[in-house]
């Protein structure tokens, strides 16, 4: 689907090969992100990263899978509970609470994965949804996620023993560290067999299961996948923030990740991550202007469904394709 | 007998009228969203915003114009029905032809808009909305105080929906919707006009959710957020019905309610849950729901 990698032969020397260009591109990016947290404010830029894995999430499975979950809320503040409670009150180090939020996500996700599975399209958004609204009752019920308040003053602590995660870089390089590394699992994923039979699935489920392929398995295994790095992306929210909120398991949240992914572009590497920038942005600026947040987003979401389904990724890779030979 | 389990007799008959009441609720808009999924393959995401709206025409009707209950219920059902008529016609309709996921979207984008326009303007406490004079007090049942007006919600419901699936499974406009669920092309080559009737269904079937707004403004309070949390269970009574049949949605509505009433009961705790989890239980042993049929 991308072709940022193929070389036009007929124009030698205007664009650069392919792997000079991914260096080219690798540089640029680590420039970016040594000025980022100069340039902005570094929790903002921290809010965007999770965000961007969080939708990166989602959108495997919606984009790569034809899976729309409307209730991956569920495993993003799922697990930032997790981690914010151990963090905590077992006073495990960021490393383990991450990974502890991480693995709960998974778990959570291979249940409701398993029950969603059953059913396809519109219902499985329903099933999801209603799933984590469980997640959000449970949230605000059960003894140790604090109700209204959520957890609140979660330590940074010292990463791996060594680094000090109260000093806002080096709690930067760690969420870029835990998003990049998200990112490449992602990528890895899509690009592998195993993403080939997910599109197989996306296009034609009736089709992949004539040929063998057992689709629920592949399904249920991206969904597991999908929970994990959202509850990453979840995790490493409550660490940033040194908060885990009721807002975070909302079916709200659940649709900031459709947002984002649609606006980016569904089915679209990079797609979620610019969303993601984009709506984080609009946030932060609606947020003090008294614009209400929730007509802004709403009206993104019908004009991007109506004229713009593509997403901006999207349309401008469509563009690329089309006027290369 | 009753008190062998410990709990009051008054106590129990009480949290079961209130879940017949939510029952009540949760049949007429899981039957709105059955005959819009039905017509339309689509799965209305507003329905619970357009059930808030229904709510506050009653109230605005009462405050601006001094129209009272009885008025409402007649004209916030078509105040809502004509607004889903224009989003229908507006925006719905261009989506028909691209994945029914859209759709969902479209709605719930929808949905945010119009919760957020209301909340934006009135804020996110409650308005009173005062019962009718005409249903005020209550009858002495013997083992419990039956207020009228909750005894009026039930039967009402109860009556719309019994009303509408007679009109859909008995009457010649019904077959004809039937007949142009099952096969659009070729109920339109016998002449009928289907764009028309898929219109009106959403008109029909956003309306029933302004009908049940208006019904539930005298019991909850009139808020911008009452229709989000009860949209959710609604989807979860659908999942658990099946959308296959209307009569399923509404005995699933009731029957649903119910069993919420009775677990606040005996477990209070669960009775936030309970509808998601015999969600689970049913998609485990039934995946196609209750009533619904595999496709």
């Amino acid at each position: 689907m991308t072709t940022d990698t193929r070389t036009d032969p007929a124009q030698p020397g205007l664009l650069p090969d392919g792997r000079t260009r991914t260096l080219l591109l690798a540089a640029a990016g680590f420039a970016v992100a040594v000025a980022a947290p100069h340039v902005l404010y570094p929790v903002f830029v921290m809010k965007v990263l999770c965000f961007a894995l969080f939708a990166c999430a989602f959108n495997l499975l919606l984009g790569f899978a034809g899976l729309l979950s409307f209730g991956h809320a569920a495993f993003f503040g799922g697990a930032a509970y997790v981690s914010a409670h151990a963090a905590k009150v077992w006073g495990f180090p960021p490393e383990l609470a991450i990974l502890a939020g991480t693995a709960s996500a998974a778990m959570t996700g291979l249940l409701f994965g398993w029950l969603a599975i059953r059913r396809q399209g519109i219902y499985f958004a329903m099933i999801t949804l209603a799933l984590s609204q469980m997640v959000f009752f449970l949230a605000l019920q059960l003894p140790f996620t604090g109700g209204e308040d959520g957890i609140q003053a979660v330590p940074r602590g010292v990463l791996f023993g060594l680094v000090d995660l109260n000093d806002p870089l080096a709690m930067y390089w760690t969420v870029l560290g835990v998003c990049l590394f998200g990112f490449a699992v992602i990528r890895r994923a899509v690009h592998s067999p195993f993403g080939q039979v997910l599109k197989a699935i996306r296009e034609n489920e009736p089709r992949a299961i004539s040929l063998g392929y057992r689709t629920e398995r592949y399904k249920l295994l991206a969904f597991v996948l999908s929970a994990a790095l959202a509850g990453m992306a979840g995790a490493t929210k409550a660490l940033v923030f040194q908060l885990a909120s009721l807002t975070d398991v909302t079916w709200q949240m659940s649709g900031e990740a459709v947002l984002m992914t649609l606006l980016g572009g569904v089915g679209t590497l990079a797609g979620p991550v610019v969303g993601a920038a984009l709506v984080v942005t609009l946030q932060n600026h609606l947020a003090d202007s008294g614009v209400p947040v929730t007509v802004v987003t709403g009206f993104i979401f019908v004009v991007c469904v109506l004229l713009f389904r593509r997403g901006i990724v999207g349309e401008i890779e469509h563009r690329l394709r089309r006027r290369a030979p | 007998m009753l008190d062998l389990l410990g709990v009051p007799p008054q106590a129990l008959f009480g949290q079961l009228l209130l879940g017949l009441i939510n029952g009540s609720f949760y049949a007429l808009l899981s039957l709105g969203l059955a005959v819009i999924f039905g017509m339309l393959n689509v799965i209305n995401m507003a329905h619970g915003a357009l059930y808030m709206v229904g709510a506050f025409v009653a109230w605005l009707l009462l405050t601006k114009f001094g129209l009272g209950y009885w008025w409402a219920l007649g004209l916030a059902p078509l105040a809502v029905g004509a607004l889903g008529l224009v989003l229908e016609r507006g925006l719905l309709r261009h989506l028909y032809s691209v994945d029914h996921l859209y759709g969902l979207l479209l709605t719930f984008g929808l949905a945010l808009m119009i919760e957020g326009g209301f909340r934006h303007v009135y804020g996110v406490s409650g308005q009173a909305y005062p019962i009718p004079d005409l249903l005020r007090g209550g009858t002495n049942l013997g083992f419990m105080v039956l207020p009228s007006y909750r005894g009026w919600v039930v039967v009402f419901a109860l009556a719309v929906c019994f009303g509408t699936w007679f009109a859909i499974e008995r009457t010649r406009l019904g077959s004809r919707l039937r007949a142009a669920t099952e096969n659009p092309a070729l109920v339109q080559a016998f002449g009928i006009d289907v764009p028309r009737m898929v219109s009106l269904t959403y008109g029909f079937g956003v309306a029933l959710a302004g009908l049940a707004g208006v019904l539930a403004a005298p019991i909850y309070q009139v808020s911008p957020m009452m229709g989000t949390n009860l949209i959710i269970v609604v989807f979860a009574v659908v999942v658990i019905g099946g959308m296959g049949s209307i009569l399923g949605a509404i005995l699933t509505g009731i029957g649903l309610g119910l069993l919420e009433g009775l677990t606040k009961v005996f477990y209070p705790e669960a009775s936030n849950i309970v509808v998601f989890v015999i969600m689970a239980v049913v998609l485990l042993l039934k995946p196609a729901g209750l009533f619904g049929r595999e496709r």
